[in-house]
């Protein structure tokens, strides 16, 4: 079947399967594998882009269900005028380690600054809970997103 | 080869806080990991697992797999006739595919190449397999019971790089057993006037790292070529190279960004499975596992241990004993070595006038059970330090108080035949405990505790490395050291730039390609910054003493470099090429091992609601006692990354199992931390005493925290009320716990 969606605000026309995920779809058709697998379940956050502005897990989400809508990614974010700020940010905080769940996170974060969920510590906490690290024990990336909060 | 070191004060790039050098790639989602590579004509693969934990193949019908469109070809054990098809650098146990028999839930019984992964999934789905099953070996207990069946028979052949001195044959179901008897035991323990005992519980974990084990493979004539998700490419290039009998030089093993790593990807994962399914289809394939696949690819010892401790009543510590059993599954992976490192943590760093440790490898049913960060000590450190605190109120003294007077100092013997040790562990200690508020009051629900340990570090110390200083004034470092999130290229950027005098940023550090990269044993055992990174600060030292040389001063400023080679080449080309060494000879501290004593030491405070059992973590402090600090920012986040992982380790993370099946293998049923795990204070302390055997003085680190943090909040539990011999500290148990301590009259509220 046949999708028409904006990606990274580019027209994409394509077909694909009706059961075919938009993590595949991203990552095989259109090569933009800043979105990455990891535990299939919409646990992990790793493979979360944004969907109309909002985070979803592309592991759980149809290509098909996308169509007619603005799919941003990794990718995408990092070309917006913002991002230089939350890269300077988490780089000074070394809010990463092995930059598998990154992507994602940064993803969901972004989302959160504009919608103003990110206010208090305890926010911090509960509404990034949907991303995992395994790597940093957090705190770096909550100083960073703190400091990114405050400064909005 | 001789290495200068400059005085502290005039160093300008150690001990400073660098900006990661892979945060660009990484932030915009550039970074690239294995499964994001795609090579021409690259076939999917997908395995087959066994349904049972333990059973004979009588049939395989892969006729039906065969003829669904795509797919190229099915993989079983029949065709690995022309090799010798058993592999393990430990032991050689471990058939590529499963042969006439499947000994776990999950083993690889057969594997498809297809064009897509649809193709394959289907025909992984078409395969038929009649099982005949067998007695299940579920437990350690069942496996060394009188009478147990084997779940191998084949005679123990030593693999390459099992480390171990003579491997002796295995003894029914135990592959593995590691001795240590010290004075004379049972008379120091007849005459102690405080003895614990206790038998504890230590869960079968998943180190989760968030990239699953990933493998691409081709081969080209004698050629075979991978990209890996490995920590340990010079050693998976050696297996492979002895399971398909090429030479060691015609296998290349790339190592691009590892997506985590924390020992699941030490030693040879599903490499050998990915090469010979690409033998049989003549085009690249690759193999991607599912979280569910990599859960039964390895996984951290479950465990099960007896230990006593005796002491005098003003609480000197005289005698331990400890006897413990760890699964190490079907197949006996990194255990031998898990077992003999927590043979070592198992008495724990005091003075003891008697000590005696029985630690045996068991093969069970399970998934086989490999390394995981500060594995062995992670075991037994709650266990020993929960003694230890027990002693305490038994003597009635304070816990640190215990600490001080029983706990070995610098250049005390740790291990007979070991290194002494090499860290102030009374100040450590000291430093955690007043992190965590020690001595404050509190409510009559918290509870504070301190752990320390050791933990045998370095593995084995040969590394080397190249630097090439190019043309343009820029440094290439070549080392085999893996980039999985714990920042080597960043350390080493700093390390080559301090030595040949230029900015971090002007050295770039790339990933293992073993075609070209030097040799490094491994990257593992917290031993990358200080040994490969001593074979770093040689090569940059070698650089610099070339550059002296063309000059004839030592006098050379920055701004000098691309007017020397010029000046030696002649012309605006050439490059000057570092050579550094680490081997276990020349600088007496690498001749009798550890190369250094990882430090654990951790304390926590701790909240019980004794109305649910659920135990809150307020606050943890951790020690990295690293010699010298390279770069105290990325030591922090080890720090931290562990700590996260010793909470999951203490209080929820546990892969269970019923009769040999894994009940929970997703990430919706095993549960890591998240964020809203993280406890309200987190603090690390880096302790700096430049004791270290690598560059300036350093020594490793991120290993440490993760045995002391589980151990530190057990006894702030049991500080709490609460003592606990079974992790994970799980609501339901700690519940049962109080109830069973009201019971007994023993609940203080």
């Amino acid at each position: 079947m046949e999708i028409a969606l904006s990606v990274n605000g580019r027209d994409v026309v394509r077909d694909v399967e009706p059961q075919e995920l938009l993590l595949d779809f991203l990552r095989d058709t259109l090569a933009l594998t800043g979105a990455k697998r990891s535990c299939d379940v919409q646990v992990c956050g790793a493979c979360t882009v944004l969907v109309d502005g909002l985070p979803v897990s592309s592991c759980c989400f149809l290509a098909a269900d996308a169509t007619g809508t603005e799919v941003t990614t990794i990718e995408g974010l990092a070309e917006r005028p913002e991002f230089s700020r939350i890269e300077e940010i988490f780089t000074r905080h070394a809010s990463l380690q092995c930059g598998f769940c990154t992507p994602g996170m940064l993803l969901t974060v972004s989302a959160l600054l504009d919608s103003g969920e990110l206010e208090s510590e305890e926010q911090i906490k509960h509404n990034l809970a949907g991303n995992l690290c395994r790597c940093t024990g957090y705190r770096g990336i909550l100083e960073a997103v703190a400091e990114l909060a405050a400064a909005e | 080869m001789t290495t200068t070191i400059r005085e502290a004060s005039t160093q300008t790039q150690i001990g400073r806080s660098y900006p990661r050098r892979d945060a660009r790639e990484k932030l915009r989602g550039a970074a690239q990991f294995v499964g994001d590579l795609l090579l021409p004509r690259m076939l999917h693969g997908k395995v087959l697992r066994s349904p049972i934990a333990h059973g004979r193949i009588v049939s395989i019908d892969t006729s039906a797999a065969e003829k669904v469109p795509g797919v190229v070809c099915v993989l079983t054990g029949t065709d690995l006739r022309d090799i010798d098809p058993y592999y393990g650098h430990a032991i050689k146990d471990r058939p590529i595919v499963a042969i006439d028999k499947v000994r776990f839930h999950g083993e690889q019984v057969a594997a498809v190449a297809a064009e897509t992964p649809a193709a394959a999934a289907a025909a992984v789905e078409a395969i038929v397999v009649e099982y005949e099953e067998l007695p299940v070996l579920a437990t350690v207990e069942d496996a060394v019971a009188e009478g147990a069946p084997l779940v191998t028979d084949r005679e123990t052949k030593p693999g390459l790089f099992h480390g171990l001195g003579e491997l002796a044959p295995r003894d029914g179901n135990v592959c593995y057993r590691y001795r240590i008897d010290r004075g004379e035991l049972e008379a120091v323990f007849a005459r102690a006037d405080i003895v614990v005992e206790g038998e504890y519980t230590f869960p079968s974990v998943y180190q989760y790292a968030m990239e699953t084990h990933t493998v691409i493979a081709q081969l080209e004539g004698d050629e075979i070529t991978l990209w890996a998700t490995c920590q340990h490419p010079f050693l998976v290039r050696a297996e492979i190279a002895d399971l398909f009998g090429v030479p060691v030089a015609n296998v290349r093993v790339h190592v691009p960004y590892l997506g985590g790593g924390f020992g699941s990807k030490s030693y040879t994962k599903m490499e050998p499975l990915t090469v010979a399914l690409a033998r049989k289809a003549g085009q690249p394939v690759r193999i991607q596992n599912r979280v569910a696949e990599s859960m039964v690819t390895t996984r951290r010892h479950n465990m099960t241990c007896r230990m006593r401790t005796a002491a005098t009543a003003d609480g000197r510590l005289l005698a331990r004993d400890v006897e413990c059993l760890f699964d190490t599954g079907a197949y006996a992976d990194n255990g031998p070595r898990v077992v003999a490192t927590a043979g070592d943590a198992a008495p724990g760093p005091y003075r003891w006038a008697a000590y005696r440790v029985d630690a045996a490898c068991v093969y069970t049913n399970l998934a086989p059970a490999g390394s995981y960060r500060a594995f062995g000590a992670t075991h037994l450190q709650w266990i020993g330090e929960a003694q230890v605190d027990e002693v305490a109120r038994r003597a009635g003294l304070d816990p640190l108080e215990v600490r001080r007077q029983n706990l070995l100092t610098p250049g005390e013997e740790v291990r007979s035949g070991a290194k002494p040790l090499d860290a102030e562990l009374v100040g450590d200690v000291e430093k955690v405990a007043a992190a965590v508020g020690w001595g404050e009051e509190r409510g009559p629900l918290v509870g504070r505790g301190v752990s320390v340990g050791l933990l045998a570090a370095g593995a084995h110390p040969v590394s080397s490395a190249v630097c090439r200083l190019e043309a343009d004034g820029r440094v290439v470092v070549l080392v085999g050291t893996t980039e999985m999130g714990q920042g080597p290229r960043t350390a080493f950027a700093q390390i080559a730039a301090e030595e040949i005098g230029v900015e971090p940023d002007q050295v770039t550090v790339r990933g293992a390609d073993t075609r070209f990269t030097p040799y490094d044993r491994s990257t593992g055992a917290s031993r990358s910054t200080t040994i490969a990174g001593l074979a770093v600060q040689r090569a940059a030292a070698d650089i610099r003493a070339q550059l002296e040389g063309i000059a004839g001063t030592a006098e050379i400023g920055p701004g000098e470099h691309l007017a020397l080679m010029r000046k030696h080449f002649g012309f605006a080309g050439g490059e000057l090429i570092g050579r550094g060494e680490v081997a276990p000879v020349g600088t007496g501290s690498y001749a009798e091992g550890p190369v250094f004593w990882e430090v654990c030491v951790g304390a926590a405070e701790v909240e019980v609601d004794p109305e649910t059992g659920f135990v809150k973590v307020r606050r943890t402090a951790t020690a990295a006692d690293v010699g010298r600090a390279i770069n105290p920012q990325l030591v922090e986040r080890q720090d931290e990354g562990a700590t996260l992982q010793g909470i999951g380790n203490a209080l929820f993370e546990e892969m269970v199992y019923e009769d040999g099946l894994l009940l929970n293998d997703t990430l919706l049923d095993y549960r890591v931390p998240s964020f809203e795990d993280l406890p309200s204070e987190m603090t690390c302390v880096i302790v700096e005493n430049g004791d270290g055997p690598g560059p300036y003085s350093a020594k490793g680190c991120g290993e440490g925290a993760l045995a002391a943090v589980p151990s530190a909040i057990v006894n702030a539990l049991a500080d709490a009320g609460v003592p606990m011999s079974e992790l994970p500290l799980t609501p339901e148990r700690v519940w049962r716990r109080i109830q069973e301590l009201k019971k007994e009259g023993k609940w203080k509220q």
